[in-house]
């Protein structure tokens, strides 16, 4: 099946372009990125903060059993309601530094929207590295499966 | 066991993509390949042999002469790393429609 997500990252670059096509009215894609509550859902988060407007702060956190497993805030620039979000993002406590992040939300038809994410990372080096974070951890995940599975052999 | 290098490290490096275009557009041999770089010739084998080793290239033997032929199936490979990216975004926006939907007539 075709993902409704569709990510463009050229070679040696340093941004990506994601975008997707929602079955939601516009009003309702922004809430979902400005509604606390809403953003707690899907995000799988808690938001200890969401300021929406031109230079308000966000941050999120979330817990693994009672353990703060990832934190992450940032900043918006621009705050233009079911148009635009301008902001930065950033991971706490890791090496990573900020990234950019443009969110245009347009409106295709009463009931249908589109979000196009335009991120833009530090250097080339950092954005494929983010990239290729899924992979990696797939990669571990699979491979740890693989050694549980020897030690269940022994 | 042979050691496996990180086909990611290997096109990380401008001379070995550069070398990549050139060997995908018609296979070449060595000193073809050199003549092309301003770079020292044994740096440019050092280059063509990590591109092997993690079979970008394969080699082939012609008489005296080793021919480099690009391999586009292990360049795919290159290619779908991006896909749990991809996934995991597709993951997250369906779970935002999902969420939001439960918010339409609130």
């Amino acid at each position: 099946m075709e993902l409704k997500t569709k990510v463009h990252a050229d070679n040696s670059k340093q941004d990506i372009l994601i975008t997707r096509e929602f079955d939601l009215p516009l009003e309702l894609l922004f809430r979902a990125y400005t509604d606390p509550e809403i953003v707690e859902h899907w995000m799988s988060t808690k938001v200890l903060k969401l300021d929406n407007r031109p230079h308000g702060g966000y941050q999120f956190e979330t817990s693994h059993d009672g353990q703060v497993m990832f934190r992450a805030n940032g900043v918006y620039h621009e705050f233009v309601p079911n148009k635009k979000i301008t902001r930065t993002f950033e991971m706490e406590n890791t090496p990573f530094d900020a990234q950019l992040e443009f969110l245009k939300f347009e409106e295709l038809t009463d009931e249908t929207s589109k979000l196009t994410m335009h991120v833009v990372y530090r250097s080339a080096e950092l954005r494929d590295e983010m990239l290729r974070m899924p992979f990696a951890a797939g990669l571990n995940m699979a491979h740890n499966r693989l050694e549980e599975f020897v030690r269940t052999l022994k | 066991m042979k050691f496996r290098r990180d086909v990611f490290q290997a096109i990380s490096d401008p001379t070995r993509r550069a070398i990549l275009v050139l060997v995908a557009a018609q296979s070449m041999t060595a000193g073809a390949i050199a003549a092309n770089f301003n770079t020292a010739r044994p740096t440019v084998s050092r280059h063509l042999q990590i591109l092997t080793e993690c079979e970008l290239l394969d080699q082939e033997q012609k008489g005296r002469e080793v021919y480099y032929h690009f391999n586009p199936q292990k360049m795919k490979e290159v290619a779908d790393f991006i896909e749990p990216f991809v996934k995991l975004w597709d993951d997250r926006f369906n779970k935002l429609e999902a969420a939001a939907k439960k918010y339409k007539n609130k």
